[in-house]
């Protein structure tokens, strides 16, 4: 007889009858067990929340008052008598895998996930699993990184050019993750760092989670004009092209994306500079992390899913493409422009998903579990 | 080829015209004579012929990137080009390349004839010597796809801030018939030798709307505040053909489109009233198709373009003849700088004495007494196969380029019709991987007939919105077409309408582009066919 899978997509979420929890549900539910703190992971509404401890106060600045238990990494905790357990994702700082376990049977969730230690969150850690539920927001071969040594040693040197022809510095990512991936990596020889509120309270945030971040000054109000222009400032998605952020002009702005790496993307963002910069894997890195799960299948729940799972089953995995409300539409994510810049995020990290979506969808397809 | 990549790079890199002049001088300053001409050569549109054709060019790449070709195809659609898909795609080997663009350039050059293997053994060599950057800019001069985000104006106005020279000028040297292993750059700057190509057209002087950016008609009333009194002005039909400049020096004739193209053996009904032109005679004017004395839509001269060879039969349905607008040079010296009535008399005197009048034409002054009575007169234009009226100022010298002042052009309101977008595709550039490029459709009954497509027209918001809906509203799949859900209505204008063979619909409109969202029409209220073919009658 065949064994229910263990996990089902549903169109709440990912879903553990046996356990009688979800994974990062985008719609209200008793249970939800949450990869990271990014908003189309963690949504508000459920009534208890299960995540990694250095999610915990960016969880709580983001969503109020909820009723959270946090785990460590390898951390054992059983629900229904269905093992989970959370391995790091290397994503951005408290970004966790989750791995569920019943009966022998092994699954694990990647949430949004990358291969390359970046020095600020806990490396990507691979685990053994039969079924492996992946991100694969960049899976194009046209998506290869550089190592992050190198495009830092760009960020530094642009700055440091600014500086000497009297140009602010503006640098743009996203405020979980990107902002402080670039903060750590900033030479602080240069000049100071400065932040948009947006930024610095998911800093202080951190900072309350015992992260030690280099310093930072927020801007206010009394932040001193030419004090601001001689050093770095950290905007978010969001200030592109606001009054907030002309205030500052003349300045140069650069914008850290893996997007960037495609110049029609660059062109249409009209960055000054484009840093080719991601906190998802690269082709190589999900083909990589994917083959190092041993797993029998893997689901791609996000991103170039089409794509990705053909040349998966190309090469001899037994790929699926399953359709939840994760990094909103697969293709979304290049076609916001300077002028309608989305709220936050990677063009997509943080955004409310429409329900238009899910109604697109074939009957059948995706949910329920027609791929398993 | 690295001061090339950099240059390329540097452009992307700042949307600021002072910035782009400076990083243009500054790559003149630090490059050889000879790959400054070779840069000007690509950056005009003077590509090197192409000596690795588009299948094996994409056959090499996708064996040296080793993936399957249904993902580089895959890859090329949300990269939108070619030539930057490649250099993505292919493997890098941290090399960098030192050899310079006039290096790089007769290499290609040299593969002329070679047998493929060899063509083969070099793309992948090249490729592998090249870092990511390099790749780019050396696959687009590969392909012959070369657009860069920077005008020729600005081209020029930095190489004339180098060599010290006036734009016009430096304008003037860059026109025609020239390539870059045979033009030196001390000719092109040198002053001496500025004339000396007998085949040179001067750059063409180009009209701005009168409307400007905005499709909205100016009353009689706004042309007066515009123009000032309408006694300075000299109106003409603007013709809807080929616009054209035809030399006649040294016993040889010249056609040269607009475009910069050579096109003298396009046009052979045309020859014979050059060659009796004097010596030191260029014209300037409108190529159409003519029959009976009456000009023909420009429809009929589209069966001609793009033909390499003109059969008997083509020559005989769409025979072209000229309207000429203007006398550039007279008796071999440059007329460019008498007034507009000074060098219309000069062009009446050689009309007049010209043994072929039936392929000779004049373009016809309109008269007119006031504002009120042109914008009347202008209602006819539909009849007259004209797009509108010219107005040009009586005492304006011949300038260079589309410059505001002395010549405008007040054409028409285009035709328009309310649409159904039913597929999309994504386009390329700045567009690539964004759902930009539309089919559009009119009911036929219960059924949607698709009739044109647009690209252009909207904003950069209502892209962001459409590409959102198709993303969302994806029916089917076709390779990179989505159809959609029928639901958005755009009001599409166009220029003219013809019957066609070759389209569902039975017509070809001429210059469709998105007049604007309809937010406010359902899609039960977009025209039907009749509507459309109604505009056919007239």
């Amino acid at each position: 007889m065949l064994q229910k899978p263990l996990l089902e997509f549903t169109d709440k979420g990912i879903y553990c009858a046996k356990g009688n929890f979800y994974i990062d549900p985008w719609q209200p539910v008793d249970d939800a067990v949450i990869t990271h703190a990014h908003a189309d992971h963690a949504y508000t509404g459920h009534k208890r929340y299960l995540a990694h401890h250095l999610s915990r106060e960016v969880l709580y600045y983001r969503l109020g008052e909820i009723q959270l238990q946090t785990v460590e990494y390898g951390e054992k905790v059983m629900k229904n008598g269905v093992e989970i357990s959370m391995f790091p994702a290397g994503h951005v700082i408290g970004s966790a895998q989750i791995r569920v376990e019943s009966q022998g049977q092994v699954w694990v969730v990647s949430g949004d996930y990358k291969t390359e230690d970046d020095g600020v969150c806990t490396p990507f850690e691979p685990v053994n699993c039969h079924h492996f539920i992946s991100e694969c927001t960049f899976g194009m071969p046209i998506y290869k990184w550089k190592p992050q040594s190198e495009i830092f040693a760009d960020v530094n040197s642009w700055w440091r050019q600014n500086v000497a022809q009297n140009l602010a510095t503006v640098i743009v990512g996203y405020s979980l993750g990107k902002a402080q991936r670039i903060l750590q990596n900033l030479d602080l020889s240069i000049g100071n760092v400065y932040t948009h509120g947006v930024i610095e309270n998911t800093n202080e945030a951190l900072r309350r989670n015992g992260i030690v971040l280099q310093p930072t000054h927020r801007i206010t109000q009394e932040s001193v004009k030419e004090e601001v222009r001689k050093g770095i400032i950290i905007a978010p998605p969001s200030s592109v092209g606001t009054p907030w952020m002309r205030k500052f002009g003349p300045y140069s702005f650069g914008y850290c994306s893996g997007w960037m790496a495609l110049r029609g993307a660059k062109r249409r963002r009209a960055a000054d500079r484009g840093f080719v910069m991601s906190d998802h894997a690269d082709w190589t890195g999900l083909i990589s992390a994917i083959d190092a799960t041993r797993c029998e299948s893997v689901y791609l729940t996000h991103g170039s899913t089409a794509t990705f799972s053909r040349y998966l089953r190309d090469i001899g995995f037994d790929a699926h493409e399953v359709h939840t409300l994760y990094g909103g539409e697969e293709e979304e994510a290049p076609a916001q422009s300077a002028s309608q810049p989305s709220p936050e995020g990677e063009g997509f990290e943080e955004k409310i998903p429409v329900k238009i979506a899910m109604e697109a969808l074939p009957p059948g397809e995706g949910l329920g579990g027609a791929a398993l | 080829m690295k001061a090339f990549a950099q240059l390329f790079t540097s452009l992307d890199e700042t949307n600021k015209t002072n910035e782009k002049v400076k990083v243009l001088k500054n790559y003149f300053n630090c490059v050889p004579d000879t790959d400054k001409m070779h840069m000007l050569a690509l950056f005009s549109g003077r590509k090197p012929k192409r000596q690795i054709n588009s299948t094996q060019f994409r056959t090499w790449a996708i064996e040296a990137s080793n993936i399957p070709a249904w993902l580089f195809e895959e890859s090329y659609h949300v990269v939108g080009d070619l030539a930057e898909t490649v250099a993505l795609l292919l493997p890098d080997h941290g090399n960098s390349s030192n050899k310079t663009l006039t290096e790089w350039i007769g290499e290609i050059n040299a593969l002329n004839n070679m047998p493929e293997v060899e063509k083969h053994d070099w793309l992948t060599r090249s490729w592998a010597m090249l870092d990511a950057q390099e790749r780019f800019v050396f696959n687009k001069i590969l392909t012959g796809s070369f657009r860069v985000g920077v005008s020729q104006n600005l081209v020029i106005k930095a190489l004339a801030d180098v060599a010290e020279l006036d734009a016009a000028t430096i304008t003037h040297r860059m026109m025609g018939n020239w390539m870059p292993e045979t033009y030196l750059y001390e000719e092109l700057v040198h002053t001496d030798t500025a004339l000396e190509d007998v085949s040179r057209p001067y750059p063409f002087f180009l009209a701005y709307p009168v409307q400007e950016t905005s499709e909205k008609q100016k009353s009689p009333e706004a042309m007066q505040t515009l123009l000032g009194n309408a006694d300075e002005w000299q109106a003409e039909w603007k013709w809807d053909g080929i616009r054209a400049q035809l030399i006649k020096r040294e016993g040889e004739i010249f056609i040269w489109s607009r475009g910069e193209d050579l096109a003298t053996d396009k046009f052979p009904e045309l020859h014979a009233l050059l060659h009796h032109l004097p010596d030191g005679t260029v014209l300037d004017g409108e190529i159409l198709s003519f029959q009976n004395g009456q000009p023909l839509s420009f429809a009929v001269l589209q069966t001609r373009i793009g033909r390499k060879t003109l059969s008997k039969k083509i020559l005989e349905d769409s025979p072209v003849a000229l309207i000429a607008y203007d006398c550039l040079e007279y008796d071999g010296e440059d007329i460019r700088y008498k007034t507009q009535t000074e060098r219309r008399q000069l062009l009446e005197g050689l009309q007049a004495t010209t043994p072929y009048p039936e392929v000779f034409n004049i373009s016809s002054l309109i008269t007119f007494k006031s504002w009120d009575e042109l914008a009347e007169i202008r209602e006819q234009s539909r009849a007259m196969i004209a797009e509108g009226i010219m107005l040009k100022r009586k005492d304006a010298h011949y300038q260079v380029g589309r410059r505001r002042g002395d010549w405008w052009k007040w054409k028409i309101d285009p035709l328009s019709i309310d649409a159904v977008m039913i597929y999309a595709q994504k386009g390329h550039g700045r567009r690539a991987d964004l759902y930009t490029d539309y089919t559009f459709a009119v009911w036929d009954g219960d059924k949607l007939v698709p009739f044109a497509k647009a690209y252009s027209g909207l904003t950069d918001t209502e892209i962001n919105k459409v590409d959102s809906f198709v993303k969302r509203n994806t029916l089917e799949k076709f390779g990179p077409v989505r159809t959609v859900k029928p639901e958005l209505v755009f009001e599409i204008g166009f220029e003219g309408i013809n019957k066609s063979t070759r389209h569902k619909s039975g017509v070809a409109l001429r210059f469709p582009r998105i007049l604007r969202w309809r937010h406010d029409k359902p899609k039960e209220e977009a025209d039907t066919i009749e509507t459309l073919k109604a505009l056919l009658g007239e």
